[in-house]
């Protein structure tokens, strides 16, 4: 119809030939829609993203004995298998024994290195892991209550029999004890109550107490949603005997917590750059109709009605709207892609259906926002334009 | 049955007549101008006749319909349908080249059609400038378009506020002989101006002094 294409004329060529004025409008709303679908991105990613970060922030499974007594190896090895490889980050099977070091009673545990630095990856070590036999791992608290510093030695002692239940009895009586001498290889800072253990490997444990294979509990580190984590906890308690699969409540928890809290503060943000991208192509239209009122005026002087005034302007700002909401939506993806490599150092996927959101989205800001001013644009006289102004 | 007829019309601005108990009739067909002194209501009373301004009392009737009544929409539609302008600023669109200018008058007319646009570009001897923007043309020109716009619905009457005011000689001519021409087809022509030249050449011209018409010269030497 010949009517649309004078109509689409009109519009693209105030679009095109007043490019300064309408470039500062179709800034605000590519700004906008580029902030929008950007955050939208990282709203949307952020949950996998931090849950990576978090899974990779240590244990959020632990393997229990189920009666009281100790895990056996087998039955641990087992119940790990439950669990897919790949969803697999960390494991680490820990024994704790009572020992002493000059007559004074200390903790030992007896863990897999390898596998702690992984399931506990906030540790942080002055020194350097124990890489072999006869290498430990001193707790900062016990380290400076014996005063040792990373190379010295020191020697655990461990009662065979019975622990002594008063100094006067150890004093006395003739016990059966085994000792050996330990390299200090590394200080271990934590922050917690790590710090008042000697780590050394499950060999020297085994060589210190003359007894293997049996162990107290076991962390590991999964990727996996809390439903698939719960599903996991479950089918190892039932189907593996002696082990107890729990989830470990406190992180997880405080995971979700920031989670939600990281959502809603993005969410804000995304509200916010919204109100201010209208208030932004607010403003312009606003001054863009007060420029055109001789224009507006010489409109209706031909013969105009107000519902055509009101179409021309919102035809403008729509057009307007869906260009910005185009660019915003490739942009958006940039600074989405850019923000993750900086921020979680990981990458985005594009989202294809995030163009027509954007565009959409934009497109009804826009109208929105051009709603007043283009009302304001009907209240212009015709009679201005015999005015000699 | 007078085209358009003004009864006792005034317009009242607080204290001030702009214009005072008026009363004018106009034939179809009919080439008149208007003059008076700066302020004596001469802009008031064309606002009025082409429905962009309503009387504050009288009746103005305008091919049998009394305007002074209708709603601003239904004014908005006679203005559309039988009332060419033009002013002595040349307003034009000025993002919109000559020949877009002239249809956006058909477009809320009716529909817009380029190649009538051009004819009516043609007409005014412009055809050659039709793709330019108003600040490539100079006001000459672009009082020629305004013309051609005007025009280009066929109005039963044409409205011009000082047309030739900011015109030299040359295209003041230019603009008398596109009236004439105007004139010969049957369309109604009311003048504004300050020029006696271009009032003289008119069929009858009426003198307005403070809102109130005070002389009214035939042309006798009019020729069609
Ligand atoms: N909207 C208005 N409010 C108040 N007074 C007005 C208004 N419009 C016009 N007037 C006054 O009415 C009088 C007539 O104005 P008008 O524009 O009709 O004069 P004019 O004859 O066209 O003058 P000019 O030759 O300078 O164009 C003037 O005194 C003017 O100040
Ligand atoms: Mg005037």
């Amino acid at each position: 119809m010949k009517k649309k294409k004078m109509f689409l004329r009109m519009i693209t060529a105030s679009l095109l030939r007043r490019r300064s004025r309408m470039l500062v409008a179709l800034l605000a709303i590519a700004v906008g829609a580029t902030i929008l679908s950007g955050l939208v991105t990282i709203y949307d990613d952020v949950p996998r993203q931090m849950g990576e970060q978090f899974r990779s922030y240590g244990a959020n499974m632990i393997f229990m004995p189920s009666n009281g007594g100790e895990l056996s190896g087998d039955s641990l090895q087992q119940a790990k298998n439950r669990i897919a490889e790949k969803q697999l980050v960390g494991y680490a099977p820990y024994r704790y024994e009572n020992i002493t070091v000059n007559e004074r009673p200390m903790m030992a545990a007896a863990t897999d290195f390898d596998g702690a630095a992984k399931t506990s990856p906030y540790w942080r070590v002055d020194g350097a892991w124990p890489s072999g036999v006869g290498e430990a791992l001193v707790g900062k608290e016990t380290a400076q209550t014996l005063a040792l510093n990373v190379g010295d030695e020191v020697t655990l002692t461990y009662d065979l029999d019975k622990t002594p239940a008063t100094a006067d009895e150890a004093a006395n009586t003739e016990r059966n004890q085994n000792s050996a001498a330990f390299h200090v290889a590394g200080i271990l800072d934590t922050g917690g109550n790590e710090e008042k253990y000697f780590f050394i490997s499950i060999e020297d444990m085994e060589a210190l107490t003359g007894k293997a294979d049996c162990f107290d509990m076991a962390e590991l580190s999964v990727t996996a949603s809390q439903n698939e984590l719960k599903t996991y906890a479950d089918d190892i308690s039932q189907h593996t005997d002696g082990v107890s699969a729990r989830l470990v409540k406190r992180v997880t928890q405080s995971e979700n917590t920031v989670l939600s809290k990281l959502q809603a503060l993005v969410l804000l943000v995304t509200v916010i750059v919204l109100l201010l991208t209208m208030i932004c192509v607010a403003t312009t239209m606003m001054a863009v109709v007060t420029e055109r009122r001789k224009e507006v005026g010489l409109r209706k002087a031909l013969g105009a009605s107000n519902k055509s005034i009101i179409v021309e302007f919102m035809g403008e700002g729509l057009l307007l709207g869906g260009i910005g909401g185009l660019l915003g939506s490739v942009f958006g993806f940039i600074f989405a892609q850019a923000v993750s490599m900086n921020v979680f150092n990981s990458s985005i996927q594009f989202r294809w259906l995030l163009i027509p959101v954007t565009v959409v989205v934009s497109v009804l800001v826009t109208g929105l926002s051009c709603l007043l001013p283009v009302r304001s644009a009907t209240d212009v006289d015709p009679a201005l334009v015999l005015k000699g102004e | 049955m007078s085209l358009l007829e003004l009864k006792n019309v005034s317009k009242i601005y607080g204290p001030l007549k702009a214009l005072d108990n008026v009363s004018l009739t106009v034939e179809n067909g009919e080439w008149l101008a208007i003059m008076g002194p700066s302020g004596s209501g001469k802009s008031t009373m064309m606002n009025i006749i082409g429905c962009m301004d309503k009387p504050s009392l009288g009746e103005v009737i305008l091919d049998g319909v009394d305007i002074s009544k209708e709603s601003s929409k239904k004014l908005t539609e006679i203005r559309r349908d039988k009332i060419g302008l033009i002013f002595q600023q040349f307003h034009l669109v000025n993002y919109l080249t000559a020949v877009e200018n002239v249809m956006v008058s058909q477009y809320y007319h009716s529909m817009p059609d380029e190649k009538e646009a051009l004819e009516a570009l043609e007409r005014v001897g412009l055809k050659d400038r039709a793709k330019h923007l108003p600040s490539q043309l100079s006001g000459g020109e672009q009082q020629r378009v305004c013309i051609a716009r005007a025009l280009i619905n066929h109005p039963e009457i044409v409205l011009a506020d000082e047309p030739t005011g900011n015109l030299d000689e040359a295209n003041e001519n230019i603009v008398i002989d596109l009236f004439r021409q105007l004139h010969r087809e049957g369309t109604t022509l009311i003048v504004v101006t300050h020029d006696p030249e271009v009032a003289e050449v008119a069929q009858r011209t009426v003198v307005l002094e403070h809102g109130r018409p005070v002389k009214e010269i035939i042309n006798e030497s009019f020729e069609e």
